[in-house]
């Protein structure tokens, strides 16, 4: 029997382009505190609404609602706010610095600050971040030091990566922080396998392996969520929704009309959706699943919804494919203003403090980087080439040997 | 001493590492409680426990993520890829990860795991179950590749790459899993007992990687090969006459350069034979590094015999493999006796 209706192929399209006014209208924003917590504990089968919700603690207004209010402490929130203020000055600078030639390549985690902070802090010292390159606020919130991130970013004689990687794709083993790759995503399955191997042999870490809305769409994801599910390894297996992978936006990722927490549901493990500008929120959902998996209770899924406000990396320009204002349009606003907003309303903070830590800070990020500037930027300073030929192998074969003879580097 | 074929070699080698090192493991897709399709990991889930050798999701990219997530850790994985023809879903993680991660982290993180996979032809298993893919992982610095020809060295071989700190991709020649087999395929197939090479020692040895053995001795041409190749060039070296030297590479990263320049350098000639298709297979890589190191001393061009340019092909089988007939036109070539 012949078909009755003509085909037509669909291709996505966002919904606003440069020249456009932004739109999220499509995006439904529950209020705050309306979506339960269950026990951490509690079978999978209870809780496959929960990638359909969207878990939020702060209210518009800055208040706590109590269903998720992870219930941090003043010190908390304020070293949480630090890290992600550190983060955004620290990426603001570099890209200038990446402007003015010091280095080949920046990417920024403008506006995503929240969750790799929340994630750095939520779960402790002896676990493993796979990360994504937007993740800085991981090292931040570790302390990890601006000298060596300036270093590394300039290929420097001091970079701890010895010139071998490009900028931004750090590896901070002492930091519970995963060797970054450009390629996206294949570090996905690294945690898993991590996490099983923890469990293989009766350790108490656990891993959190995160990958972008756009990289779901690889074979990686889905290896990796597999393994997961059946093996039931003790791994948080994040999504960073930030809306847009370089040019494409969500909607080339997976269909429009779902979430990408519910890809959980195919797997059997739990999907948490979770307002990813929301730093009490984005904490409360992290250490849900992290405390699962620590019960031997497996693997769980959990999108953070969040909005890149930054373009992709240096080589970018977003005011090509989007409106210029989108970010400011953004429904779930501002992470950085919402903590703080938080912490006002809770009598410790105000405009005076925060401009004293923003100068503070600032201060800091400028000293480490005329201390790489010292050092050199990339091409005034380099490690002893001699370093290149070595970590091919765990000792250079005689390929290796001859050929930095060839080099005249010996 | 026990004579095993080498299906048993390699399941000893496995067992030593499981006794012996807690961090051991191996995992593969029908690997645990069946043992393997070619029955390599039999009984050792029986032996050493389910968390211990278990079965995998049919996901080759997810096996050796995971098998690099545990190296990472700080395990020893022993993977396998059911056929080398299914590796390449995962060459992502072998190229871009495997072989990069102690690179790119400036040596932070590396993994320390073994790939086995069966390879290469002569079972007529069709271009799905036949192929030689060793110039790949050859190409990609940072991964060692080896190839066993016996029982004996498949073992030592073995257990040699799971004590390795780099990632090591460990091809088995399936049609040597039973018995030598010289290319000759309508004789009667033969098994490995009696043969010397499958005298194997119950307990943990090991066969150095990088070290190449000299399985014959001759003076009149060096035949660098490895694998089912071995036993087929031993066979057309004593059909031909020739006084031919035959090296057995044993693996093709690291490379045992120095085997090969002594013994080209003795006899100025150099056959390279291979299962793998010719146009940049490793015997394009062999032959550059015997011109370069040995130019003066050659008499004779440099032969290659190697599977011809084009998909394993099923029916034609024993038209495409390159059997003991074509190995001996060469050797007859390289010194002018054809």
């Amino acid at each position: 029997m012949s078909n009755k209706t003509r085909l037509s192929l669909y291709v996505p399209e966002p919904t606003a382009r440069p020249g456009d006014t932004p739109s999220f209208d499509g995006i439904e924003i529950p209020a705050a505190g309306i979506v339960p917590k269950p026990d951490s504990s509690a079978c999978e089968d209870g809780l496959r609404d929960l990638p359909y919700a969207l878990i939020r603690v702060l209210d518009d207004e800055g208040h706590a609602t109590d269903a998720w209010n992870p219930r941090l402490d003043v010190e908390t929130l304020h070293k949480g706010l630090r890290a992600m203020m550190l983060t955004r000055l620290f990426d603001d600078r570099m890209f200038r610095a990446h402007r003015q030639g010091k280095t080949s390549f920046y990417m920024k985690s403008t506006g995503e600050e929240a969750i790799s902070v929340a994630q750095s802090m939520a779960l402790s010292s002896d676990d493993m971040c796979f990360p994504t390159y937007r993740m800085l606020g991981w090292l931040m919130a570790r302390a990890y030091p601006l000298d060596r991130l300036v270093n590394q970013i300039f290929s420097n004689a001091a970079d701890p990566l010895k010139g071998k990687q490009l900028p931004v794709l750090y590896s901070a083993r002492d930091y519970g922080f995963y060797s970054i790759a450009g390629n996206l995503g294949t570090r996905f399955g690294h945690a898993v396998g991590w996490a099983m191997a923890s469990a293989y042999r009766g350790d108490d870490k656990i891993a959190l392996g995160v990958i972008g809305e756009g990289t779901t769409a690889e074979g990686n994801f889905h290896e990796a969520a597999t393994f997961a599910s059946v093996y039931r390894a003790p791994v948080i297996l994040g999504i960073t929704n930030n809306q847009w992978a370089i040019s494409s936006f969500s909607g080339f990722a997976s269909s429009e009309t779902t979430t990408f927490a519910a890809k959980a549901l195919a797997y059997g493990i739990p999907g948490l959706r979770v307002d990813g500008n929301d730093f009490l929120a984005t904490w409360a959902a992290t250490q849900w699943a992290a405390d699962r998996a620590r019960s031997n209770a497996g693997p769980t899924l959990i999108e953070y919804f969040t909005y890149r406000a930054a373009g992709h990396s240096t080589s970018d320009d977003p005011t090509k494919y989007r409106p210029t204002n989108e970010a400011e349009a953004w429904p779930l606003g501002d992470p950085i203003e919402r903590l703080k907003t938080h912490l006002v309303t809770l009598g410790e903070w105000d405009d005076e403090r925060h401009q004293a830590l923003t100068a503070d800070l600032d201060a800091q990020v400028r000293s480490a980087i005329k201390a790489g500037e010292a050092i050199g930027t990339l091409g005034k300073s380099k490690p002893p080439v001699t370093q290149m030929f070595e970590d091919v192998f765990r000792e250079p074969d005689w390929r290796l040997i001859e050929q930095r003879k060839e080099l005249g580097a010996d | 001493m026990p004579s095993m074929n080498m299906v048993e070699a390699l399941n000893s080698a496995i067992d030593v590492k499981l006794a012996q090192d807690p961090d051991v493991l191996t995992f593969g897709e029908d690997v645990g409680y069946f043992g393997g399709v070619f029955r390599v990991t039999e009984g050792l889930q029986k032996r050493h426990g389910k968390t211990r050798c278990f079965d995998t999701p049919l996901s080759e990219g997810g096996i050796i993520a995971t098998a690099l997530g545990m190296g990472a850790y700080g395990l020893r994985p022993v993977a396998e890829i059911q056929f080398a023809d299914y590796i390449l879903p995962a060459l992502d993680q072998l190229i871009s990860e495997a072989a990069r991660l102690r690179y790119r982290s400036a040596g932070e993180f590396w993994a320390p795991i073994t790939v086995r996979s069966p390879y290469g032809g002569g079972i007529f298993g069709g271009q799905t179950h036949s192929q030689s893919p060793e110039a790949i992982f050859a190409h990609v610095t940072g991964l060692k590749t080896v190839i066993p020809s016996n029982p004996y060295d498949a073992k030592g071989l073995l257990i040699a790459s799971i004590e390795d700190d780099d990632p090591v991709i460990f091809l088995e020649p399936k049609r040597l899993y039973n018995g030598p087999f010289n290319g000759h395929h309508d004789q009667p197939v033969r098994n490995w007992s009696g043969d010397a090479r499958a005298e194997v020692p119950e307990g943990h040895y090991i066969v150095p990687l990088g070290k190449a053995a000299i399985a014959r001795e001759g003076d009149a041409v060096t035949v660098l090969a490895y694998g089912t190749m071995v036993h087929v060039t031993l066979t057309a070296i004593e059909e031909s006459g020739i006084d031919a030297e035959l090296i057995d590479l044993r693996s093709i990263v690291p490379l045992d350069i120095e085997t090969i320049v002594d013994s080209v350098r003795k006899t100025g000639r150099c056959v390279i034979i291979h299962e793998a298709s010719r146009y940049s297979g490793f015997g394009a890589e062999l032959s550059a590094l015997v011109q370069e190191r040995c130019f003066y001393e050659l008499e004779a061009p440099i032969e290659r015999v190697a599977g011809f340019d084009m998909p394993y092909p099923h029916a034609f089988e024993w038209d495409y493999f390159p059997g003991p007939a074509r190995v001996v036109k060469a050797l007859e070539r390289v010194m002018g006796s054809d």
